[in-house]
């Protein structure tokens, strides 16, 4: 049998795979945070309550209504991105014109009191939440056994990375996104409604959280506690691949995910800090992140 | 002569209840619950362990010796500094006589260590190390309602008697998940088996996938997962994901309790082979118990919660048998006295602090089987006190001569 670094390559490709699996929860986490840093220069720490919020969502559209995970994928970030439109119309509106630390400390405050309110009532044992019936079971690959579901998270992730992307990248409202967090004064001279916009980028932030949540409630127990244990890794990933550069978010993703599923087989002690010593080592030879702009 | 009576009556009944009193110090009895209550293990015994603890203090009455009882909590973050901090808060300043509960090891050794140094006693329900009551054994502490020799035993034996004769163990990387993941290890290696392997993840791992390939590759018949709270929980419904039990191996969940049944669901649990000291559906008495926890709590009480209610209970019992709250005193009754209540039958405190008393080895039911809320267990068997926990004298615990 073929060895890689001591262990046989069928189990080497497996673990690539789940890394990569893990790298694209990252990815789209971390890629709704660097839109709403790149855009609003607002540090959003409610975003791993959010994508909790998106499992809760998604688990008692399922219990009170009968809705499945179809209909969830979408009602779901429709509701957090809600949720996050009037957050950002209430408050961090009034946050702008003032220290970055502040928007910083409301919004983990309010990470704080959602997750208090959500352990409260539900515990955090965390509730359960099924694969839906058409991606249940697994495909055999040969080198390992490849859950559906876990497959179509991989997919589901790519198109959503990219398609933001190519929406603020390419298109002409991402145009307009990009310039008025340039000049927004001159951008709102052109008759653009700037306020607006930034509204608009929040929601569409914490939509993103809440598809993420949504699509680990299958994979995760859909727990109170599932967004505090994810968000400081995202966050390490978002400074890794350059605060508010949305191509690094994505691909830092994926590759820290990598790292981290490699980390889990040859010393699974350190799978949990591997991630922070590359964002340290990372910010000690490239302070602005792999992708950043040097300021 | 009447009044002559009356007043000496009254003089002997001043005289008699302060000297009473005067035996609780500070005029009342003082009960800390120290454990998780906003992490990975506050459903283990969390909050709930804190009710429990005050139905116990109503069932006693209220008072002991004349001297109110009262029952205060903290959370200590499953971070053995931040909870050495609050026992020495609760003990120098706070005039708490005993703390218990406990929940994970590294704490329960630290505030044990702390409790004997300050001579206080402390019981521990939420926490397994068997060291607890081997070699880190305190004269005034004391294990109640499992440790990782009872869970070895019981889930350990039960499969290797199946035929479950190789196993590999996913552990959780500190002192409880080493103390559980070894003393099964030996277990399964006494009875004829063999260990193929074993993976440390950290404490409150999201995901389990590359684990679960290890383990998958090992070939192993068991998997034994030496973890417990959200961390087991999440690697069952993840091992069912990626086919690890219809692929023919089993999956050996060494600390699970009915709560973690509860999160996790029937669908995904079914079939798991797990031991606890109590079920609520065993007796009538147990049933009329876990109701009145149910009506306060909206949940029926694991081994945790309801060995909570046992310990403050026995607690109890010890000052108002001593007739004082004095940590030698009560101590010697605590070692002394048998253990009967809704929670341990003819239970008995070892030398070294462990209370001993049956087990039972349960499996969770298939969805179909469960008639009613909380249906979740049928029982297997019993495992005999004896068996299940270390002997004293061979618990390496140096009180013990």
């Amino acid at each position: 049998m073929t060895m890689i670094f001591g262990i046989p390559l069928q189990a080497f490709l497996g673990q690539l795979l789940v890394g990569l699996i893990n790298g694209s929860f990252y990815a789209m986490l971390s890629l709704g945070l660097a839109i709403i840093f790149g855009l609003l220069r607002v540090i959003n720490f409610a975003h791993g309550a959010q994508y909790m919020l998106g499992a809760f969502v998604g688990y008692l559209l399922l219990v009170h209504f009968g809705v499945g995970y179809w209909p969830a994928l979408l009602i779901v970030p429709i509701v957090v991105g809600i949720t996050g439109i009037i957050i950002e119309r209430l408050a961090l509106s009034k946050l702008y014109d003032i220290d970055p630390l502040y928007g910083l400390l409301f919004t983990f405050g309010l990470a704080l009191v959602i997750e208090g309110i959500f352990r409260y009532y539900f515990g955090v044992s965390g509730n359960p939440y099924s694969v839906p019936e058409l991606l249940a079971g697994g495909t055999n690959l040969g080198f390992m056994f490849l859950p559906n579901y876990r497959g179509w998270v991989v997919v589901a992730s790519l198109a959503v990375c990219l398609g933001t992307w190519f929406a603020i990248e390419k298109t002409k409202l991402g145009a307009y996104l990009r310039a008025a967090t340039e000049n927004p004064r001159l951008v709102q001279a052109f008759g653009v409604n700037v306020p607006l916009l930034l509204t608009l980028t929040y929601g569409l932030g914490s939509a993103l959280a809440g598809l993420a949540g949504i699509l680990a409630a299958p994979v995760y127990q859909v727990s109170p506690l599932m967004g505090s244990n994810l968000i400081i890794v995202v966050f390490a990933v978002v400074v890794v691949g350059g605060m508010g550069s949305i191509m690094g978010a994505i691909v830092t993703g994926y590759m820290l995910g990598l790292a981290e599923g490699l980390t889990k087989v040859f010393y699974p002690e350190a799978s949990n800090i591997v991630i922070f010593v590359i964002m340290a080592i990372v910010l000690l030879v490239r302070p602005a992140g792999l992708f950043g702009k040097d300021a | 002569m009447k009044i002559l009576s009356l007043v000496s009556a009254a003089l002997l009944a001043a005289t008699v209840i302060p000297a009473s009193a005067a035996e609780i110090s500070d005029g009342k009895v003082k009960i800390g619950i120290l454990n998780d209550q906003s992490g990975v293990y506050a459903d283990f015994g969390g909050k709930w362990s804190f009710e429990a603890a005050k139905m116990a203090v109503e069932d006693f009455g209220g008072t002991v010796q004349g001297a109110p009882i009262e029952v205060i909590t903290a959370d200590h973050q499953n971070k053995a500094d931040i909870a050495s901090n609050i026992a020495r808060q609760w003990y120098d300043t706070e005039q708490v006589d005993s703390i218990m509960e406990l929940t994970t090891s590294s704490v329960a050794l630290a505030v044990q260590g702390i409790s004997a140094e300050k001579k206080k006693i402390d019981i521990i329900t939420g926490a397994a190390s068997s060291d607890l009551t081997g070699k880190a054994c305190s004269p005034y502490g004391f294990h109640w309602a499992y440790d990782t020799h009872a869970l070895a035993v019981g889930t350990g034996g039960a499969l290797v008697k199946q035929g479950g004769d190789t196993w590999f163990f996913l552990t959780a990387d500190y002192a409880f998940g080493y103390s559980l993941e070894e003393q099964t290890s030996n277990f399964v290696k006494s009875q004829g088996g063999k260990v193929l392997g074993a993976v440390r993840h950290p404490l409150a791992t999201t995901d389990y996938s590359s684990f679960l390939l290890q383990a998958q590759s090992s070939g192993a018949k068991v998997v034994g997962l030496a973890n417990a709270g959200l961390d087991t929980a999440n690697a069952i419904k993840q091992a069912a994901e990626f086919g690890i039990v219809a692929g023919g191996q089993r999956l050996a969940a060494l600390l699970f309790t009915l709560s973690e049944v509860h999160g996790l669901g029937l669908e995904a649990a079914q079939g798991l082979t797990l031991t606890e000291g109590f079920y609520w559906d065993r007796d009538d008495e147990s049933r009329k118990f876990s109701q009145r926890f149910f009506d306060k709590t909206g949940r029926m009480p694991n081994m945790i919660q309801a060995g909570t209610y046992s310990a403050v209970l026995q607690y109890l019992k010890a000052i108002d048998k001593a007739g004082t709250d004095e940590t030698e005193a009560v101590a010697k009754e605590l070692h002394s006295m048998p253990v009967d209540d809704v929670f341990a039958r003819g239970g008995k405190v070892g030398a070294n602090g462990r209370m001993i008393y049956d087990m039972y080895l349960m499996e969770v039911k298939k969805p179909s089987e469960s008639t009613k809320p909380w249906d979740y267990y049928k029982v297997l068997a019993t495992v005999p006190g004896d068996e299940a926990y270390i002997k004293p004298a061979e618990s390496g615990c140096p009180l013990v001569k």
